[in-house]
């Protein structure tokens, strides 16, 4: 398509060489009324991605778990537990076994998907709000505002992610902050995002910087564009998928994650059921039953690899040379 | 020749009147690491409606950081305006706020660019960046800019335009290219166009098409036209006015047919003999011997002296007039014509 493009655009070049009417047709015929946009365009990709489907397939059936565990936990309650059948092996009628409690562990989890989504999900939410802002803020401004704002991140890279979350968790349900007080799934998640958007906010950062010295942004400048119109229309929208595929991937992170802060006692905490939770328990038997790590491990990995493939899938949408 | 109906008085009424830019002692500095570099010495000119005045110039000349210094996209710090004026329709664009600037950026003065594919943005159609001017500037609807945008395209004679709209930059060719930043930079009918070097990227062809181009809009528009280049033919061809630049200062003015036929600086006569001419085909060029200056390091006296085969700096110097210590200032040498040399008349032989 390009390349014919091109060289009817050349053979049309020559053809006009030399001569100085106007050869344009005057009649304009603008055969779909609408202006398409970045995002119209990019969807229209989309739906030609096979990745995107598949991941999009994964992640809808994700979030109907997360939603109804009941139907998909064959009608087992996971809290319904006998002793006799701890760590018992999987079988025709309990397809991932019992756990130590002599729970179903299907059950168990299917219904961890809603508070493990909820974290993930959230955390890397506010990771990308966070990053974008800040970073796309310090980038553009520079100077002073972006030494500010750079330090202020690098403030946050000393402090480790755990610990910090784990102090921020300490407090929190003395505090009177509506999210952190509550010890749920959103403090965790807010927790984890507010020690881990840094990395977010230095990829923005640099690539705002990058796009920011390019010449179509001084074209737009020149053209009378106003700082808000150039940041959001030109700067962003070529600065963002280095973040998009960052953040897909840092979901799993971040979920794994929950699982050390409930080990250290300040993440989730029973009867709370997470696969963070799940895979943390199962560590101290995996000799003798190792499906119970390998069970939520799996249905993790998949998780993450749905967001992986849709961000790709997206990152690809958004850049118009990589589309056919 | 289908114009969008905004603009269809601009013109003729326009035509005629008194300059639309003017820009006085204009200096612009650049604060670096190795001190300071000055890149404009105080330049002055004036563009009338409907004039095309060509700045000729070597690289480093500062003919692009004049013009970029006008469309406010001098990137400050390490670049600063330390005097000068730009009046634009009266007013000064270096004291009135950025937010007066910027509604003079796009329907007052514009400009276009060397490198069209990089001067695009590469996440939007062709007709979105061009539908965007109007939606900016004039609040129009998505579907009103498209129709604005596709009848632009034809305009600047891109073929089946209804059907490239939706297209990106980098499935264009050059010169297509280049006809779509055209189509951008005169979307609102600026009073005045500034065109930085606009066919160097470009094949001689395609460059004659988009030359031919400009100044067809020009004389439907009325426009002012600044053209920015070092290529002598392009001046020669489509310039009323031609202004030589050497080490940031203007050392020669006047019509391009003065200029050309009878240079009144030895730096333009130096680079009408490094022309090739088919007549001489064969012999050898004529280059100016030397290296440009260094801006950071500007030769005292004339700038030009060091390479000036005509220079005097011993006894042969009149008073006042000694080549290596006085500055000499751009003058009028005969009627029309001005020239910043101590020895002018002599090299017009007048």
């Amino acid at each position: 398509m390009t390349d014919q493009q091109q060289q009817l655009d050349l053979r049309k070049d020559e053809v006009e060489a030399g001569t100085t009417t106007g050869l344009a047709s005057p009649s304009v015929d603008v055969t779909d009324s609408r202006q398409n946009s970045l995002w119209s365009d990019a969807w229209r990709s989309l739906k030609r991605n096979p990745l995107f489907w598949l991941g999009a397939t994964f992640g809808i059936v994700f979030l109907l778990i997360a939603i109804a565990p009941q139907v998909f936990a064959r009608g087992v309650d996971p809290r319904a537990c006998d002793l006799a059948n701890s760590k018992a092996t999987p079988s025709a009628d309990h397809w991932f076994g019992y756990d130590v409690q002599g729970c179903d562990y299907l059950a168990n989890v299917v219904y961890g998907a809603r508070n493990s989504l909820i974290i993930g999900i959230f955390a890397v939410l506010v990771v990308l709000l966070l990053g974008v802002v800040v970073g796309a803020i310090a980038g553009f401004y520079g100077g002073f505002t972006d030494g500010l704002l750079s330090r202020i991140a690098d403030i946050f890279y000393a402090l480790p992610l755990i610990l910090g979350a784990l102090v921020l968790l300490r407090v929190g349900p003395e505090t009177s902050i509506p999210i952190l007080n509550s010890r749920g799934p959103g403090a965790v998640a807010l927790a984890l995002a507010l020690f881990g958007w840094m990395t977010a906010m230095r990829l923005v950062r640099s690539q705002v910087i990058a796009v920011k010295s390019s010449d179509y942004v001084a074209a737009a400048r020149a053209m009378g564009a106003s700082d808000i119109r150039i940041l959001v229309r030109h700067i962003l929208p070529n600065a963002v998928a280095p973040v998009l595929v960052y953040t897909t991937i840092t979901i799993g992170v971040l979920i794994a994650a929950e699982a050390t802060l409930t080990y250290l006692g300040v993440g989730l905490q029973r009867p709370a059921i997470s696969w963070g939770l799940q895979i943390e328990a199962g560590q101290d038997s995996i000799r003798s039953a190792p499906h119970l790590v390998l069970f939520p491990s799996l249905i993790l990995t998949m998780t993450v690899m749905a967001f992986v493939m849709m961000g790709d899938a997206l990152r690809d949408a958004l850049d118009p040379r990589q589309r056919s | 020749m289908s114009t969008a109906s905004t603009s269809a008085p601009a013109g003729q009424a326009r035509a005629g009147s008194g300059p639309v830019l003017e820009v006085d002692d204009l200096r612009v500095q650049f604060r670096t690491d190795s001190g300071l570099v000055n890149a404009v010495n105080g330049v002055s000119y004036t563009v009338s409606a409907g004039e095309t005045l060509a700045i000729l110039g070597e690289s480093g000349s500062g003919k692009s950081v004049s013009a970029q210094a006008i469309m406010g996209i001098l990137d400050m710090p390490p670049a600063e305006i330390t005097s000068g004026r730009i009046m634009f329709e009266g007013r000064d664009l270096l004291t009135v706020s950025p937010e007066e600037q910027r509604k003079v950026r796009g329907p007052g003065i514009s400009m276009i660019f060397q490198d069209a594919l990089s001067s695009l943005n590469p996440v939007y159609s062709v007709g979105y960046q061009i539908g965007e001017m109007f939606r900016a500037h004039r609040g129009m609807s998505r579907k009103d800019a498209k129709k604005q945008a596709v009848e632009l395209m034809d305009r600047v004679r891109i073929p089946a335009a209804a059907q490239r709209v939706n297209d990106y930059p980098h499935q264009f060719s050059g010169g297509m290219r280049q006809r779509v930043m055209i189509a951008m930079a005169i979307a609102l009918d600026p009073r005045i166009l500034i065109a930085d070097e606009p066919t160097t990227a470009l094949d001689v062809t395609v460059q004659a098409q988009v030359m031919d181009l400009l100044k067809d809009l020009q004389r439907d528009t009325g426009m002012g036209l600044v053209l920015i280049t070092h290529d002598l033919g392009v001046v020669n061809e489509v310039a009323d006015n031609v202004a030589v630049m050497y080490a940031g200062r203007i050392v020669e003015r006047g019509t391009v047919d003065d200029v050309f036929g009878n240079p009144a600086h030895p730096y333009t006569e130096g680079l009408m003999s490094s022309i090739p001419q088919v007549e001489a085909k064969g012999g050898r060029l004529q280059p100016i011997g030397g290296q440009p200056p260094n801006l950071a390091n500007i030769p005292s006296g004339c700038p030009f002296h060091p390479r000036c085969p005509k220079r005097r700096t011993g006894a042969d110097a009149l008073p006042g007039r000694h080549c290596a210590e006085d500055v000499p200032p751009l003058r009028l040498v005969v009627p029309g014509r001005e020239a910043a040399c101590h020895y002018s008349e002599e090299v017009l032989g007048v």
